[in-house]
């Protein structure tokens, strides 16, 4: 699987086939393109290989990185005895991740065809204030979110975190679905609404299916960004059964009485990693188009 | 927040065009209205009303218990005073000045290393870009272990290499602690902006440079004439992503060096998440937050304005 890029589909771009003279050039390509793609990937494969290592090996430096005896889960088990266990901590990464992808998805679907498909008062001034809360952090505004959500009762849970984070991932998703029905052609709507098909069934089943490229890619930065994020978790997670994991890991990092087991850093590093590597080479088509979406235009 | 999660930040937004149709329908006013309505409460309630309350709470003595107090401009004036502040904004500006150059360079080396379509290219890409998904927390507890000086892998091998005389604890002095973890984020961001720079270099078409190679010009001409004045607008989308994003940095600092050495890697965000959530001086915490808002908001106007000059001149 490769990363390509939209303009790459195209062909009038010459393939570089001058032969014979470019060889040595050839080679240092590749040559420089191995050795820069080994430094990229070594720290990953470094986790990874780590935290098969037994208890013995992991106190020592990764020099062999891989386990010089037999490969060992015994990392994996010690990080599964930290607090309540690794699976309610995946478990909650997974709901506020989940819960964020859905509700963003549906969201900013509905947002998007609004914005896309309809008239209304105000709607210059909405569509601004939505994408204006790209310029200011929300790191900036934590400590009275902090507030208002113990206010609708939800401090310390992760359907709050998942509120919160979908209205991060808004002014991305709602642009983008935007473009993404202002690219369907009006005529096929036009026709749907004369077979008699009208309101939620029509974006459902007639438009859903043609924006599905946009859904995909929203859906997937929803997903990456809800169960990467650490600063507003750690901040409004305050019961150690509700922590994602980022914010456990911190725990596990800080270790018993000072001393730190790394080998279940690494496992936990692992379990974080492996998600968002599997989702971003299945789906990189989406998250590389809405990466460019913003620069080129 | 990491940079990523920023990825659309789109230089014009584009308004929605002006509504020439007759208005025939007043219902569908309303459904449209209803189709917004979710997105406006969210952003209402979780961004529009946060941010009024913190230029609000900035003005009181706000503790996590008991009753806020008004102080007017108390806050602000001690925060003038504040020397951790400051310390802490020159630090973040350090950060923000290292990782923006090593991170643009870098993706631009990236970038035009595997920007034409040639074999195994987009593999090289990919690996380029893989550091890049995954998250910020697990970047620097990976990046934490590989410093570490018993079981890490940064100072045995430095130690094997010849370069330093026995293990060293790279995270217990400022300098070699600094540049890890700049050297960190450039390892898991570069791919971001290689993408960024790389889509810039793409729309170049491909004529441009032909004709001009048919004149006669050499590739450094090539380079300074067709490809720069070309990728400006991507460079500047970069330029911005990249400052605002190291201007906020907090869990790489957190997480890897917590503060440490001797509190010389407090970034502004981590000093206003140690005032506001460790110290609970809430309105204290809200003041900083809106001079550091304050602060993102001019220098984003002065690299947006340094964008449209340039494409008015175009």
């Amino acid at each position: 699987m490769t990363l390509a890029l939209p303009s790459e589909a195209r062909t009038d771009r010459p393939v570089a086939r001058r032969p014979a003279k470019n060889r040595p050039m050839r080679v240092l390509f590749h040559v420089t393109g191995v050795l820069c793609a080994a430094l990229f990937l070594a720290p990953i494969a470094f986790v990874v290989l780590g935290s098969l290592r037994s208890a013995s090996e992991t106190v020592r430096p990764p020099l062999p990185p891989w386990p010089e005896g037999e490969p060992s889960l015994a990392s994996y088990a010690r990080l599964d005895a930290f607090g309540d266990g690794i699976l309610t901590y995946a478990g909650n990464s997974l709901f506020v991740a989940l819960g964020t992808t859905v509700l963003t998805i549906l969201v900013s679907v509905l947002a998007g065809y609004g914005f896309s498909r309809h008239r209304f008062p105000m709607k210059g001034f909405a569509f601004v204030l939505i994408l204006s809360t790209i310029m200011i952090p929300f790191q900036s505004i934590l400590t009275p979110l902090f507030l208002i959500l113990a206010k609708l009762g939800l401090q310390n849970t992760l359907s709050g975190l998942v509120l919160i984070y979908t209205t991060l991932q808004l002014p991305f998703s709602v642009f983008m679905m935007r473009n993404a029905f202002d690219a369907v052609p009006k005529e096929i709507e036009e026709a749907a609404r004369i077979e008699g098909v009208t309101g939620l069934r029509l974006l459902v089943f007639v438009m859903g299916p043609l924006v599905l490229p946009g859904i995909v890619t929203v859906g997937l930065f929803a997903f990456l960004n809800a169960w990467n994020e650490f600063l507003a978790a750690l901040v409004l997670l305050t019961d150690q059964s509700k922590f994602t994991l980022p914010v456990l890991m911190t725990a596990v990092r800080s270790g018993h009485y000072g001393a730190v087991d790394w080998g279940a850093v690494q496992a936990g590093v692992t379990v974080m990693m492996i998600p968002c590597l599997l989702l971003f080479l299945i789906l990189q088509r989406f998250y590389i188009r809405g990466l460019t979406a913003g620069a080129v235009k | 927040m990491s940079v990523a999660s920023h990825p659309s930040t789109s230089l014009s937004p584009g308004l929605p065009r002006a509504a020439a149709k007759p208005r025939r329908k007043r219902r569908r006013d309303l459904s449209g209205l209803l189709y917004v309505a979710p997105a406006m409460v969210l952003v209402l309630v979780f961004f529009a009303l946060p941010l009024g309350m913190t230029a609000w709470m900035s003005l009181h003595n706000w503790p996590l218990l008991g009753v806020p107090r008004w102080v007017g401009t108390a806050n602000y004036k001690a925060l003038w005073n504040d020397r951790n502040f400051w310390n802490a904004l020159g630090f973040t500006a350090r950060y923000t000045a290292a990782a923006t150059l090593g991170l643009l360079g870098v993706g631009l080396a990236l970038a035009l290393l595997v920007e034409k379509p040639r074999r195994f290219a987009g593999v090289y890409r990919t690996a380029f870009f893989l550091p890049v998904v995954i998250g910020f927390a697990s970047a620097s507890l990976l990046w934490a272990w590989l410093s570490n000086v018993d079981s890490g892998l940064f100072s045995p091998l430095m130690e094997r290499l010849g370069l330093t005389a026995g293990r060293i604890n790279i995270l217990a002095t400022f300098e070699p602690a600094f540049w890890s973890v700049t050297a960190m984020v450039i390892w898991k961001m570069a791919g971001f902006y290689m993408v960024i720079l790389m889509s810039g270099l793409q729309s170049i078409p491909a004529d441009f440079s032909e004709a001009a190679r048919i004149d006669g010009t050499s590739a450094l001409q090539r380079f300074r004439h067709i490809t720069l004045p070309l990728v400006r607008r991507p460079f500047a989308l970069a330029l911005i992503l990249c400052v605002s994003g190291s201007m906020l940095a907090f869990d790489q600092f957190y997480i890897i060096l917590a503060g440490g050495p001797q509190n010389r890697t407090v970034t502004a965000v981590y000093w206003i998440f140690s005032q506001s959530f460790v110290s609970f001086r809430l309105g204290y915490g809200a003041a900083l937050s809106m001079v550091l808002l304050a602060i993102l908001l001019i220098l984003s106007l002065i690299q947006l304005r340094l964008l449209s000059d340039r494409e008015d001149a175009r």
